[in-house]
């Protein structure tokens, strides 16, 4: 039996431990904001924050976060009004808005981590986020606005 | 450059978007209101002010019913349908803002609600084509006004004074001589018994009074769910009981299975059956290929056990499938005379007694949609009933097709549509939703079926591929005189017809046959082209090959005369005018050529605007090229700058992209430019990386590492986008669409500056590291 912590939440899982902490959240947990793009690492859609690291769900096993706390999309603000939510409603950032859990997420690690961060500094935090929408100006706008303040 | 200032000020386009005071004339002034109250007929007939649109021709044509679309509750919440398919575009916002905006409904208490896919009742709703705000703008305001006045008349029969005493105002309708007030919702249940008013005494609001059209100040209504992850697409449908499915296809296009061993996939914890999946002939239009799917618990299970499975296919007519040989086939093929699909003079004399003929072969490969959602479908099935969950763009469609497969009459099919994690033609195509439909009827539980990404890429409805080979033959003075245009490409019509060999007038309509230039000798030519695989739209179709081709052209034209681009481009088009191609039933996107005629005024504004707001001849920096070009394509016209820098090793930027659009009358710039904008970094992803290739009849390539797209870093670093604003009387056209195909030209056209590199060949992949 794995015991994670999902959005504060205790949950636990006994079946397949190597099951993609991506399907484990959308499917069994019903967290649905996590979405899948690729399935390898590869664009972001599926971008979760453990503990304080942005990690990608899709190639995270449910037994990697075994007692560690993960926060999606739908627990980063109990309103929805963390700065990068509110910096990518102020900016009107989507598109179809797939991706934008995970570039949220993923922007939302970054500032964490580097709460000034510079153009280039934004460019590359973000680089692992595709958006095929190409709502790239705009997230590289929400991002610096959130990080100076909405 | 992008950096904002003052974030404060920030709404995200304001900074980058400006509508250009060319005129002094209010846009949408006067669009008068005539035409029928028509179910499933053209919405206007041609009158003053007014305009023809396709829209009538569509499928099931228009309805414009305000008991059909609105609805107001006591409470006074106004629901406004949205009837066609939300993938990015701001058409679920923009087509309901509409609505209120000619009701005079308060927008903070307006909801949007979904249409299931009913096109009887609804009216077309085939989200493609570059369609929504061109066949809707005027339907959408004559049923907001109609839903206006039968508020109005309520509440003037409410306090016996003529209705032309009181006036809708802000949600709600009010009696000035008496200062009289009532809301919306408590005029609701008297409102509803109020006779629909007929179509030709409607008043339309002076656009002078729009609150929300035209300004763009109101986000999309999925804007707040977006962000906190509640925002419900294709793949987040749950239902009680519903499994999980991944679907191992044919590998090659019209393949079938021979044989299946279940056993090591059946061992996957939580994977539940394996069970084989109906499939159909080559060419089937959008009937699922067939193959094995795996039932589990979860799509993680179900993925995995569908690796496990052993498999054996015949590979059928398409296993000889090979891009580098075909590749061949269409060259040799555009060296030789085609199928002539318009002809005006005689090229072949003018070409042969030119001073000098200036030829351009280029070649553009198959493209993947890699829609961010891949195809997803929820069905459930029940005896002879059928409810679908699916981000499809032609719910009537899906509807139409789930009902002939499951072979139940279409009235026992509902097609619920959710939120479409991106489209771009894809999701035109229903296959998924088949597979799903069939999958609930044998398991007799409601099912889920999941695209991978490599399903995605292996099993589209792939861009075409083609060889698009240009002459352009010069008199002594380097005026050009003859024009001869061949295009080879496998049509979207073998997707539906066995044994098609050339381009269907929608496609030889896109930039081939259409192509606006002031020459006296043209002949645009198709030579035949089989297809092996299945091809599809993809937005903006055919012209990105043929503006590819057509805009490097001119580029070729300007560097072999040792003219600017800009100036080439300008004496190309030719004088301001209407042009009239000797094409027999010219597509022009379905649009009647009156009201959407080729008018080469509107294309030269394109050009001279962004050459202005773009700075063009502009000095750039050691290693910088500037690149021009222009193109019409659903019905509107678009011109854009592209700055590029190529460093000593071949590394390509953008640092700057400018585009102006004329779309005429238009609803929501913010939007507009946000399609501008992505249709920038799509057409940069097309002209870098852009290549599904076949080998032994399988795509070669199989996720975002070997099929890239572009990535934040390598974005353009300002993509600035100029509106222009309408004539009085010019009607809506495309804008998801038509800012794609002039990207990759000017794209190249710059690259040629920056480098005196000419690149014909897409992707451009390493061409620039030789
Ligand atoms: S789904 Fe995980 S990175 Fe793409
Ligand atoms: S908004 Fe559509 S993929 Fe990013």
């Amino acid at each position: 039996m794995i015991k994670v912590k999902i959005n504060g939440q205790e949950q636990s899982w006994d079946g397949d431990p190597d099951l993609p902490l991506l399907w484990f959240l959308r499917d069994e947990a019903g967290l649905t904001g996590t979405k899948y793009g690729c399935g390898q690492a590869l664009c972001g859609a599926c971008t979760v924050i453990v503990d304080k690291e942005a990690v990608r769900a899709c190639i995270t096993s449910v037994k990697d976060v075994s007692g560690r706390e993960v926060t999606t999309i739908e627990g980063l603000h109990p309103n929805g009004d963390h700065p990068v939510q509110k910096a990518w409603r102020q900016v009107n950032v989507p598109q179809c808005g797939f991706c934008q859990a995970g570039q949220i997420m993923q922007a939302a690690a970054l500032l964490m981590d580097n709460p000034k961060p510079s153009h280039d500094q934004i460019r590359e935090a973000m680089s692992g986020n595709i958006c095929r929408c190409g709502c790239y100006q705009r997230i590289e706008n929400a991002v610096h606005l959130a990080s100076t303040g909405v | 450059m992008n950096f904002i200032d003052n974030p404060r000020k920030l709404r995200g386009f304001e900074k980058h978007v400006r509508v250009e005071k060319i005129s002094r004339r209010s846009i949408l002034k006067g669009l008068g209101v005539t035409g029928g109250f028509v179910l499933a007929a053209p919405v206007m007939s041609r009158q003053a002010l007014a305009y023809e649109t396709g829209a009538g021709k569509m499928p099931h044509g228009v309805v414009v019913d305000p008991r059909v679309f609105v609805s107001v509750a006591p409470d006074g919440i106004v629901t406004i349908i949205g009837h066609r398919s939300e993938m990015g575009t701001g058409v679920r916002t923009s087509l309901p803002l509409i609505v209120a905006e000619e009701m005079e409904a308060d927008w903070s208490r307006v909801k949007v609600q979904q249409a299931h896919g009913d096109e009887v009742k609804f009216g077309n709703q085939d989200t493609d084509g570059s369609r929504s705000t061109r066949h809707y703008l005027i339907p959408m305001r004559q049923i907001g006004a109609a839903a206006r006045t039968m508020l109005e008349q309520a509440a003037a029969k409410r306090w016996g004074v003529p209705a032309t005493e009181v006036k809708a105002v802000n949600h709600e309708v009010v009696h000035s001589a008496s200062g009289r007030k009532l809301g919306f919702g408590e005029l609701a249940a008297d409102a509803a018994k109020e006779s629909v008013p007929a179509i030709e005494g409607l008043k339309l609001k002076d656009p002078k009074d729009f609150r929300y059209l035209t300004k763009g100040q109101v986000g999309i209504v999925d804007l707040h769910d977006i962000t906190t992850g509640k925002a419900r697409y294709g793949a987040d449908v749950r239902l009680p009981g519903m499994k999980y499915a991944v679907i191992a296809r044919p590998p090659v296009t019209g393949g079938t299975l021979v044989s299946f061993d279940p056993d090591a996939a059946l061992k996957v914890p939580g994977v539940e059956k394996v069970m084989k999946v109906q499939g159909w002939p080559w060419p089937s239009k959008f009937q699922p290929l067939g193959g094995v799917a795996v039932i589990a618990r979860n799509t993680g299970a179900a993925i995995k056990g569908r690796d496990a499975l052993k498999l054996v296919w015949d590979d059928g007519a398409n296993a000889k499938y090979d891009s580098v040989a075909y590749r061949k086939e269409l060259e040799e093929a555009s060296r030789k005379p085609g199928l002539v699909v318009r002809k005006e003079g005689d090229a072949d004399a003018a070409l042969k007694g030119a001073d000098k003929v200036i030829v351009g072969e280029y070649y553009i490969p198959h493209l993947a949609h890699v829609s961010m959602e891949p195809p997803v479908a929820v069905a459930d099935v029940k005896g002879d009933k059928a409810e679908i969950w699916a981000p499809v763009q032609s719910p009537g469609g899906t509807r139409d097709d789930v009902a002939k497969t499951l072979g139940i009459p279409e009235g026992n099919v509902t097609v619920n549509v959710t939120l479409l994690g991106g489209g771009f033609g894809r999701k035109s195509k229903c296959d998924f939703a088949l597979e799903a439909a069939l999958l609930s009827k044998e398991l007799g539980a409601p099912v889920k079926v999941q695209w991978t990404r490599e399903d995605d890429i292996h099993n589209g409805f792939l861009h075409t591929v083609s060889v698009e080979r240009i002459e352009a033959g010069l008199d002594k003075s380097g005026k050009v005189i003859a024009w001869r245009h061949r295009s080879v490409a496998p049509s979207i019509a073998s997707t539906f017809a066995a044994g098609t060999v050339h381009q269907a007038p929608f496609e030889i309509g896109m930039g081939l046959a259409d192509m606006p230039f002031e020459i006296a000798n043209i002949s645009c030519e198709n030579p035949e082209a089989a297809a092996h695989t299945r091809i599809g739209w993809f937005r903006s179709v055919s012209n990105i090959p043929r503006a590819f081709a057509v805009q490097s052209m001119v580029g070729e034209i300007a560097q072999a005369t040792g003219r600017d681009q800009k100036d080439m481009l300008l004496e190309l088009i030719g004088s301001p005018r209407i042009v009239k191609p000797a094409v027999k039933d010219l597509w022009n996107y379905g649009e009647p050529q009156d009201s959407y005629p080729i008018d080469t005024a509107r294309l030269r504004k394109v050009v001279e605007l962004v050459a202005e707001k773009g700075e063009w001849g502009r000095k750039v920096p050691k290693g910088h090229g500037l690149g021009i070009a222009v193109h019409r394509s659903f019905v509107s016209y678009i011109a854009t700058i592209v700055e590029v820098a190529v460093d000593d090793k071949g590394k390509l930027t953008v640092p700057r992209v400018d585009t102006a659009i004329d779309c005429g009358t238009y609803v929501n710039p913010e939007r507009i430019a946000s399609q501008i904008e992505g249709a920038a970094i799509m057409g940069l992803s097309l002209a870098k990386y852009g290549e599904i290739s076949f080998k032994d009849g399988k795509v070669q390539q199989k996720n975002f590492d070997d099929f890239q797209v572009v990535r934040i870093d390598e974005s353009p670093v300002v993509t600035n986008v100029y509106i222009v604003p309408p004539g009085p009387d010019t009607p809506p056209s495309g804008v998801g669409e038509p800012g794609v195909p002039p990207f990759a030209p000017a794209l190249i056209n710059a690259i040629f500056a920056a480098t005196g590199k000419r690149i014909r060949s897409l992707p451009i992949g390493k061409q620039l590291e030789a």
